[in-house]
């Protein structure tokens, strides 16, 4: 054998311990849930999945799932789009800071999100009372879909103004003066100009926002205990609760999840390729 | 744009600028001031200031336990991630360029599925029989490896790829240094701060997991998530030193990898 082989032979014997773990706890879990899903006390067919979409509860699920996801996301991006957009137009000091004090608050998030959010949001919590207070709200209720909207969204700000930042590199500063000299004004700018430029670094980042919400667990699992019907809760519950466990039936709703996932995905490719055109 | 139009838009971006900040800051602030307060509810500001509740946490042996542990697994984690992606990076773009291709949709997958979803397949295919995992720290190691991959793998990749790694070995070969030689005290010295940022990143969010090491072990091996969850009908102010006693951390690591970039620039 000659060294050169020998040399691509050792080379691919290094990959084998990463193959392995990868296998291990990446692609078989995945693999034994897409299984499972199609095996049931009836035996092999999609009798799991008919069982999730003929139930009321289960659909509920999947529709608190998409609306959380949805505004949240979209609520995030916005006020995501603003704060980058601003970030740039700033002096570096005070740019820095915030930059770097919004990456580290993207590590906020799971159950000490959730704490923080019952201290300042919860029925007595001191934001709730001034707000009260103020006239601002009547009452409001953390543990509400509204209330998960909001705390959602607060974890996805992060995200997005670190997805959105260099983003904004596309819009060259003298497009907007030369659209300034041909008489358009900053909301003609923004309508034919800034917005098709930015579109497709818009919808990736929201994709990647609405797959963020849709898969989050530990947030809404410890500020409800588990007791909102949202797709991952029910998941969890089928396969680590005291009661009802059903690994099979979960691995139908996770495998719902991850098509939900793929749905998105595919989406967004398209959406990306259409807006291409529109940019260029 | 004018002076005054100039100015106008100065402080509107300025002003935003700061509400994003504010918005980012307040539920941290709020925390903060009542992990310091001796009693706070159904007023705006807290009764009194106190450390005591930082003293209770940092006195108490389960905490101290979980911190220790939370530590021990994101350390096992990313030294197993270093000793499987190390290898991987440097075979795959040194032998074969065309597996990046497929590598960047297999670090898509840790993305794609959520942890909920692998923890179903993983409660039944380490829950018993040869491979029984469940409950043990192993488990987490492993699994914390595959939420590491997609940044790990993308983050070194930059560096690699900034450093021309082929003339790089061929420099090292002509001056006769073997292909092991070459990796160990030539590549890797050059990827040494790549590596630590995105060991510190990685680090800063391994601590904060929470889903796997809550559906997988639970209390059998208690990290401080899992902790600061099963604490949560305690005090809401011993909670509250507990968050900030953790994001404190969080926060070391950033800084850490934010000072590493910095210097690099």
């Amino acid at each position: 054998m000659s060294s050169v082989t020998r040399g691509k032979w050792l080379a691919v014997l290094c990959l084998l311990p990463f193959a392995v773990f990868f296998i291990a706890f990446q692609i078989a879990p995945l693999l034994w849930v897409a299984i499972n899903s199609l095996d049931s006390a009836a035996g092999w067919g999609l009798s799991n999945y008919a069982k999730v979409f003929s139930s009321k509860f289960y659909l509920q699920a999947i529709k608190h799932s998409l609306e959380i996801s949805f505004w949240s996301s979209v609520i995030g991006i916005l006020i995501a789009i603003l704060g980058a957009y601003s970030l740039r137009k700033v002096d570096s000091k005070l740019r820095d800071f915030v930059m770097a004090f919004s990456n580290m608050t993207s590590n906020f998030a799971g159950v000490p999100l959730a704490f923080a959010f019952v201290i300042l949001l919860g029925f007595n919590g001191a934001l709730t009372i001034i707000l009260k207070q103020a006239g601002v709200i009547d009452d409001f209720n953390l543990y509400s879909k509204t209330g998960l909207i909001v705390l959602y969204t607060y974890f996805q700000i992060p995200l997005g103004v670190l997805l959105l930042y260099p983003a904004f590199d596309a819009l060259r500063e003298d497009w907007r003066e030369s659209a300034e000299l041909l008489g358009a004004s900053t909301w003609d700018f923004w309508l034919h100009i800034g917005l098709p430029v930015l579109t497709p670094a818009l919808l990736g980042t929201f994709i990647i926002l609405l797959a963020n919400a849709l898969g989050a667990y530990a947030t809404v699992y410890a500020l409800t205990t588990g007791n909102f019907n949202v797709l991952p809760i029910r998941i969890a519950a089928m396969v680590a609760g005291d009661i009802s466990l059903n690994p099979n039936l979960a691995s139908a709703l996770a495998m719902v999840l991850v098509g939900l996932m793929a749905v998105i995905t595919v989406v967004h490719q398209w959406l990306l390729k259409r807006s291409y055109h529109v940019a260029r | 744009m004018s002076r005054v139009e100039a100015r106008a838009a100065g402080l509107y971006h300025r002003t935003v600028v700061t509400v994003l900040f504010l918005i980012l800051l307040l539920p941290l602030a709020g925390t903060l001031l009542y992990s310091i307060s001796t009693s706070w509810s159904a007023t705006i500001l807290p009764d009194g200031l106190t450390l005591k509740w930082y003293a209770q946490l940092w006195t108490d042996p389960r905490f101290l336990a979980a911190f220790g542990q939370s530590l021990l697994v994101c350390f096992g984690a990313l030294l197993l991630s270093v000793v499987l992606i190390l290898p991987l990076l440097f075979v795959v773009h040194y032998h074969f360029p065309k597996l990046d291709g497929l590598m960047n949709i297999l670090i898509l997958l840790p993305f794609a599925v959520p942890p909920v979803v692998s923890s179903v397949g993983l409660l039944q295919i380490y829950g018993s029989g040869p491979l029984a995992m469940v409950g043990t720290p192993w488990i987490l190691i492993g699994c914390y490896f595959t939420v590491a991959l997609p940044f790990m793998y993308r983050a070194i990749t930059n560096n690699l790829q900034a450093i021309n790694l082929t003339d790089l070995m061929d420099a090292a070969h002509l001056l006769g240094a073997s292909t092991w030689k070459a990796a160990f005290l030539v590549v890797l010295p050059n990827l040494r701060k790549g590596l630590m940022v995105s060991l510190f990143l990685s680090f800063s969010f391994l601590f904060g997991e929470f889903v796997f090491a809550n559906l997988l072990v639970g209390t059998r091996y208690e990290t401080l998530q899992v902790y600061l969850n099963n604490m949560k009908n305690s005090s809401g102010h011993f909670n509250s030193a507990l968050v900030i006693s953790y994001f404190f951390f969080v926060l070391l690591f950033t800084w850490a990898a934010n000072r590493l970039n910095k210097d690099k620039a």
